[in-house]
């Protein structure tokens, strides 16, 4: 709770402690979890990275995306293609290909075989498929309401598209048997400690980008832009272009912890970007609460977490806990927990200065 | 308690308008129509600097649709030109970014920002986009001296959303002084505001008047009594007529008309923005 | 012959996306509300009908008694969750999907549990077993079926909106709330028997459903997107659009389908209807008030 009660109030020293009490924890988690339990937090850690975008669009920006698993998707995609090609060596076939497909490596896959175009095609390929609906939706002025419905419905046409072309996305079944990470073989530990600190280093990255922005003049903008669109129209800005940036930000950070969440949990299939698991982003974020800076990271890292742990126990137990966070949270808290705690402390200052 | 400064105000407008001096608002030939119904047909419509305008007219006469029009905000035909710009057929903030500034029936402010960053980001629609990435240092002079003139100094950490009405319109009309506009077009400013605010708005409004072009849209006769310096009356979408406040008081079709609009308009009055909302400028 | 087959593939998706819809455009056109759990509602007429054909028998007979009873089934839960939660929420559209779609989830997990996660399957009736030969083409009688039902649907939606006292409190208060409620219309009253209504016209898609292939607890879900952007395509507060923008994606996704493959057409669709939105941000047809500006 103290976590949470410091993150609730702004002010620098406050943001810059819980920052550090974060980042210590990241750094010690390897010590006292199990290889397996590591593994699972960096798989984690790549979902709370959707998580923070969302924070950004959605708590900031009003901008309510209910597809944020197409942008996880296609960063996830991306590298898991560039690994099965690696996997594969020079002039290779991917497996799946040999088994369902024509044997052979289609041409839009063959940009992906160098690393670096891997990289640069994860960060913009997203990019720019947010902007362009981003643009589409925003510049028309289309109420808040048919961007969401409009989101998930990209979310639902991306989930179609994958599993119809089996030969070359896997289809249902995804993509998954990666031996290999730039040259560093997946089954050895040490190089699973990397990734786990790669994927921790990244989120961090994140929330400090996320801070950035939230509290530079641009943050103030498009909290403005949320609430009172018109103004800002009639002070000489474009909302639209305000509301892209935050888009194509909040894809570019799914985007990444996709393309991390590959090579850490070893498959990418249409079950992790569709409708469901798009929606699903949001209700860590909703926990945490929506406009704070690390609630989003720690409600979806909550999340997942009791996804995994009442999974295991009552499998049928996860879907009735999801569905009643959705209806408590979002009816009756939509602050998140971060607002309970503000009002807690809130209230024993007043008590204080009572007193 | 917190008043209008109108020495903040002059420091604000500056004196050296050498570079706007000929500015002037004309509209020609303005048409505004919504699915066949003409709610502006044929005004022709000139503002210079130094005349304070208000234009006022019974409900539905196609006021708010005018302001409406020369921002952007619907489609209209004909001309309207700021500084030589035309600025019909522009998109709304382009239009703001030729100095064009408005307010609203109701005072629309962001309620979540505090005084200060209301005014901050009415001051920056020009900043340099990679300058917006960093934390605001310094507000501009600019926005002090806003601060000062409004009167919301003390109050410049408070959030917009808990202002009282008066002093949100007044932010309002702080915004459009930092966002440097030079031509103001102000719809009811003074609706809901208390007799000795109403004063030091007018008083204001003067003020900006003789730096900047300003048209006001006003029910309240008392009000437009006390500081206009010219009247355009506005009936059924079109001009009615235009003058100094005794010409158009005196003026045979606006006493016809708007005579049995008299009680409606002064009812207006003691209650605030009583408007109907269902007649003028339906736009959706 | 082709095109024929396809124009009637196409009409015939549309009468199913026009039955998912038309709940949609009076809870979400009419309303504003957001409600996720509509494609669950769908599931529960569906299941009603699986229900019933158990208790009954006789394919023809449950159909029949199916029919009514999944438009109360459906109708009863929206009124249920209208009154728990979403009337709390009339502000707050963008978080009545939320929770809506938490409603969702919990509505499956009980259909599992209660029903298995497997599928079931209603026998059509006789009657609406084979197809029709028109022209050497086969109509499936219950495709025909469905298409009927559709239009039946529609026309006593329009009616009820447009000829009862009812109807029209309730575009009375959907054009303008405050007014309507100085008038004397109980606002309050007014959303939950709108709310009814749109849950219950789900229920009855779900019944039809069921005569085109198994059901399972999933069923929602696979209709609910494609419905919300019906209703975005077609505008909001009035049942016409709805009909027009059902028709035209069931007609594009089966010619695309026909050029392309499904998967394809999906994608080409939902890249139609954001391209139609940038001609039309309203939808096809829109209803011109303030409110919404």
């Amino acid at each position: 709770m103290t976590v949470l009660s410091a993150l609730a109030r702004p002010g620098r020293t406050r943001t810059l402690a819980a920052y550090g009490l974060a980042a210590a924890l990241l750094l010690l988690a390897p010590t006292v979890l199990s290889p397996f339990r590591l593994d699972l937090l960096a798989k984690f850690l790549c979902l709370a990275m959707v998580a923070v975008g969302i924070g950004l669009a959605w708590g900031r920006g009003g901008l309510l995306t209910l597809g944020q698993g197409v942008y996880f998707g296609l960063g996830g995609y991306l590298m898991a293609m560039h690994l099965k090609l690696a996997d594969a060596g020079p002039g290779g076939v991917p497996d799946f290909m040999l088994l369902y497909g024509t044997g052979q490596v289609p041409g839009w896959w063959e940009p992906l075989r160098s690393p670096i175009a891997a990289i640069l095609l994860i960060l913009l390929v997203p990019a720019a498929l947010a902007a362009a609906l981003g643009w589409a939706v925003f510049t028309r002025r289309v109420r808040g309401a048919y961007f969401a419905i409009l989101s998930q419905a990209l979310a639902a046409a991306f989930t179609i598209l994958l599993i119809g072309q089996q030969q070359t996305t896997g289809g249902t079944n995804g993509l998954n048997g990666f031996r290999a990470f730039f040259g560093y073989d997946l089954a050895d530990p040490a190089n699973r400690l990397m990734l786990y600190f790669i994927a921790a280093a990244v989120l961090l990255g994140m929330v400090a980008v996320a801070h950035q922005l939230a509290t530079s003049r641009f943050g103030e903008l498009l909290v403005a832009v949320r609430d009172q669109e018109d103004r800002g129209r009639f002070l000489g800005y474009d909302p639209a272009l305000v509301k892209v940036v935050a888009y194509v930000v909040a894809a570019v950070m799914a985007a990444i912890g996709g393309a991390l969440f590959v090579p850490i949990v070893g498959i990418i299939s249409p079950a992790d970007v569709g409708v469901v698991p798009s929606i699903g982003f949001l209700i860590g974020v909703a926990i945490g609460g929506r406009a704070t800076l690390l609630g989003p990271v720690l409600g979806s890292i909550a999340v997942s977490w009791a996804q995994t742990s009442i999974s295991e126990q009552f499998p049928s137990g996860w879907i009735y806990f999801q569905g009643a966070l959705f209806i408590l949270v979002v009816a009756f808290l939509p602050g998140g927990l971060a607002s309970v705690a503000g009002v807690a402390r809130r209230r024993r200052t007043a008590e204080r200065s009572r007193a | 308690m917190n008043d209008i400064d109108l020495t903040a105000a002059d420091a604000l407008l500056g004196t050296d308008t050498a570079r706007f001096r000929h500015d002037y608002l004309e509209v020609r030939g303005l048409r505004v129509e919504f699915d066949g119904f003409v709610a502006v047909r044929d005004v022709d419509l000139t503002v210079t600097q130094g005349d304070l305008r208000f234009l006022i007219g019974p409900n539905g006469a196609g006021k708010t649709t005018l302001i409406d029009a020369v921002t952007g905000l619907v489609r209209a035909t004909g001309s309207a030109a700021f500084g030589g710009t035309e600025l019909l057929g522009r998109t709304t903030h382009r239009i703001a970014r030729a100095g064009v500034g408005r307010t609203f029936q109701t005072a629309s402010v962001f309620e979540e920002l505090t005084v200060l960053q209301n005014l901050d980001i009415a001051a920056g629609a020009r900043r340099r986009p990679l300058s917006l990435l960093r934390r605001r240092a310094d507000p501009p002079a600019a926005v002090d001296q806003a601060l000062e003139t409004i009167g919301l100094t003390a109050l410049r950490d408070t959030p917009a959303g808990v202002l009282a009405h008066g002093q949100k319109q007044w932010l309002e009309i702080g915004m459009l002084l930092v966002q440097d506009a030079h031509l103001l077009l102000l719809d009811e400013p003074v609706a809901g505001m208390t007799q000795a605010e109403r004063e030091e708005t007018g008083q204001l409004l003067r003020r900006i008047g003789s730096q900047r072009v300003v048209v006001v849209v006003e029910h309240d006769m008392e009000f437009l009594r006390s500081f206009a310096d010219s009247v355009t009356v506005m009936h059924q979408g079109q001009v009615l007529a235009e003058g100094t406040v005794n010409e158009v008081q005196n003026d045979p079709a606006v006493v016809e008309v708007y005579l049995g609009a008299d009680a409606a308009s002064s009812d207006a009055t003691t209650t605030g923005s009583a408007e109907p909302v269902a007649t003028e400028g339906d736009h959706s | 012959m082709d095109i024929i087959a396809q124009l009637f593939a196409g009409l015939s998706l549309g009468s199913v996306l026009l039955l998912a819809a038309l709940g949609l455009s009076l809870t979400f056109g009419q309303m504003g509300v957001i409600n996720m759990a509509h494609g669950e509602f769908m599931m529960a007429g569906a299941y009603t009908a699986f229900v019933v054909q158990g208790v009954v028998g006789d394919a023809g007979v449950s159909l029949l008694l199916a029919l009514p009873l999944g438009f109360v089934v459906g109708g009863l839960l929206g009124l249920l969750l209208e009154a728990t939660l979403i009337h709390r929420m009339y502000r707050r559209p963008l978080d009545t999907l939320l929770v809506t779609w938490g409603v969702a989830l919990v509505l499956q997990q009980v259909a599992r549990d209660v029903f298995g996660a497997p599928n079931v399957d209603v026998r059509a009736p006789a009657w609406l077993s084979g197809a029709v030969e028109i022209g050497g083409l086969a109509l499936p009688r219950t495709r025909l079926f469905i298409l009927a039902l559709a239009a039946v649907c529609v026309v006593a939606l329009a009616l009820a909106l447009r000829a009862t006292p009812l109807g029209r409190r309730i575009r009375a208060v959907v054009q303008n709330r405050d007014l309507a409620e100085a008038s004397g219309i109980s606002s309050r009253t007014t959303d939950r028997v709108t709310f009814f209504i749109g849950s219950g016209l789900a229920g009855i898609a779900g019944v039809a459903l069921t005569l085109l292939g198994s059901i399972g607890p999933t069923l929602g879900t696979n209709y609910i997107v494609d419905a919300f952007l019906v209703v975005v395509a077609g505008g909001i507060g009035q049942v016409k659009g709805t009909v027009i923008a059902a028709t035209a994606l069931g007609l594009m996704q089966a010619f695309f389908e026909y050029s392309t493959t499904a998967s394809v057409a999906k994608v080409l669709v939902f890249v139609a209807v954001v391209a139609f939105l940038q001609l039309r941000p309203q939808g096809l047809v829109s209803v011109r008030t303030r409110s919404l500006a």
